[in-house]
């Protein structure tokens, strides 16, 4: 891919994905996750509301879904369609193995006063940044200027046969969960580790949430809150079986310049099976 | 593979004493299929295994849906997954049908295997505390896993038993030296 098309693409993503600043949660949903047939397929509804996994709010665009397959290929997804409150969309899985579904995206945003005062912003709402147009477009005598590094990243994934590791490697870029415990060996009762990183470092101090699915039916959130340790690493043991929603936010001040702050969120969905 | 590694080791054993009259260990199960009065009632999928205590399995039978309209088929084992513990275990890791262990659903009743000391798919067991496991998973019903604990090899032939309480009705186990 070359350089400009990623930065294009990268930049579109930004604007299909919530601002983590809303409260809205945006979440994939799989049919399944652990298959055993030998023509496995899976359907997933990708939607933005409150309440995980019950769609009454906004459905999720598809276009920038990614799925990769065990062998590190791309594969499309398949019957796409966006309907009032959720997307939906099915992946074929025609190896054995581990496969990720997900999206990701990363950019800059700057912010700003004018001589007179006026508060600036780049880039302005709904609108595509390209990093590489930074001097052209903040400038130079910018009062109060702050810069920031954001990425985003939510996925899930799905294991036909035996679990496999090769879409678990971080690509080094942002917020990222690289996980020690498999997540499509999830058992109710056990405990699962998971490690953070921020563009392939640990990420210490990250706030993770971890919510179970069927919140319509509970008078609670029954969030278990956590932070990330010295390794960016976190322990969550499943209180039950059931479809889960992980979500964690990571701040910090070593940015790359021109950033002056760095930041990542990023949201997986996994399910955890009774023994 | 395991067994298939056991398997040809226990040949092995075999070549180096072929003169010695020896009654073959076995393990004997016995595995009751409860009548259920359901409207909609599918023979339930059994997957039947023994783990030692390091938790490593061998498979010895699995009872699935090999045919679809009198063809041999592969798509009953998209349901395998739902013998849950059975797929962590060996499902997963395993091609199926395994020649020997994979066998066509049985209705409800009584159904008895054996499994042989030093043949596939038991191969030669070293001594030590097991148990034999088995799974059942049925179409819209429900899902139950039985444990037996055993000690290999047994001194003189012993009986042990545990009950299912909905899928699965009594595991007998009968260990014989």
């Amino acid at each position: 891919m070359n350089h400009f098309l990623k930065t294009t693409l990268c930049t579109a993503l930004i604007l299909c994905l919530p601002l983590s600043a809303h409260a809205h949660r945006a979440w994939l949903l799989p049919s399944a996750t652990v298959l055993s047939s030998d023509d496995a397929w899976v359907s997933i509804d990708a939607a933005v509301s409150n309440d995980i996994f019950h769609a009454d709010h906004a459905p999720m665009r598809t276009e920038s879904i990614v799925v990769t397959a065990p062998d590190g290929k791309n594969i499309a997804v398949q019957n796409a369609n966006t309907g009032k409150f959720r997307s939906t969309f099915d992946v074929q899985l025609p190896q054995k193995g581990t496969y990720k579904i997900g999206m990701a995206s990363s950019g800059l945003m700057a912010m700003w006063e004018t001589e007179t005062g006026e508060r600036k912003m780049w880039p302005g709402r709904g609108e595509r940044a390209n990093p590489a147009d930074f001097d052209k477009m903040v400038p130079k005598n910018a009062k109060n200027l702050k810069v920031s590094q954001t990425s985003r990243r939510m996925e899930t994934f799905v294991t036909s046969g035996s679990p496999t590791d090769s879409v678990l490697k971080p690509s080094k870029q942002g917020l990222e969960l690289v996980p020690v415990t498999h997540p499509n060996d999830l058992f109710a009762g056990e405990a699962a580790q998971f490690q953070f990183l921020i563009d392939g470092k640990p990420a210490v101090g990250a706030k993770v949430t971890v919510i179970p699915g069927g919140m319509r039916y509970r008078n609670g959130q029954d969030a278990i809150e956590l932070e990330t340790d010295k390794k960016g690493n976190i322990s969550v043991t499943w209180p039950e079986a059931g479809m889960y929603w992980l979500s964690a936010d990571y701040r910090d001040d070593k940015a790359k310049k021109p950033a002056t702050s760095r930041s990542g969120s990023y949201a997986a969905t996994f399910e955890v099976l009774p023994e | 593979m395991r067994s298939r590694l056991l398997v040809s080791s226990m040949f092995a054993a075999w070549m180096v004493a072929p003169g010695a009259a020896v009654v073959a260990a076995e393990l004997n199960v016995s595995v009751e299929l409860p009548v259920l009065e359901v409207a909609e009632y599918h023979e339930p999928y059994v997957a039947i295994w023994i783990e030692n205590e390091k938790g490593e399995s061998t498979n010895l039978a699995v009872w699935y849906q090999l045919e679809e309209r009198g063809q041999k088929s592969e798509k009953g084992e998209e349901w395998l997954k739902d013998m849950r513990q059975w797929w962590r275990r060996i499902g997963r890791e395993t091609d199926m049908p395994v020649d020997g262990v994979s066998g066509a659903t049985r209705a409800p009743g009584k159904h008895t295997v054996t499994f042989t000391e030093g043949k596939a798919p038991l191969g030669k067991l070293k001594s030590g505390d097991y148990v034999l496991v088995v799974e059942a998973a049925r179409e819209v019903g429900g899902r139950e896993v039985v444990k037996v604990p055993f000690a290999w090899p047994a001194k003189t032939a012993a009986e042990q038993s545990a009950k299912g309480s909905k899928e699965l009705g009594e595991v007998k186990l009968t260990v014989k030296p």
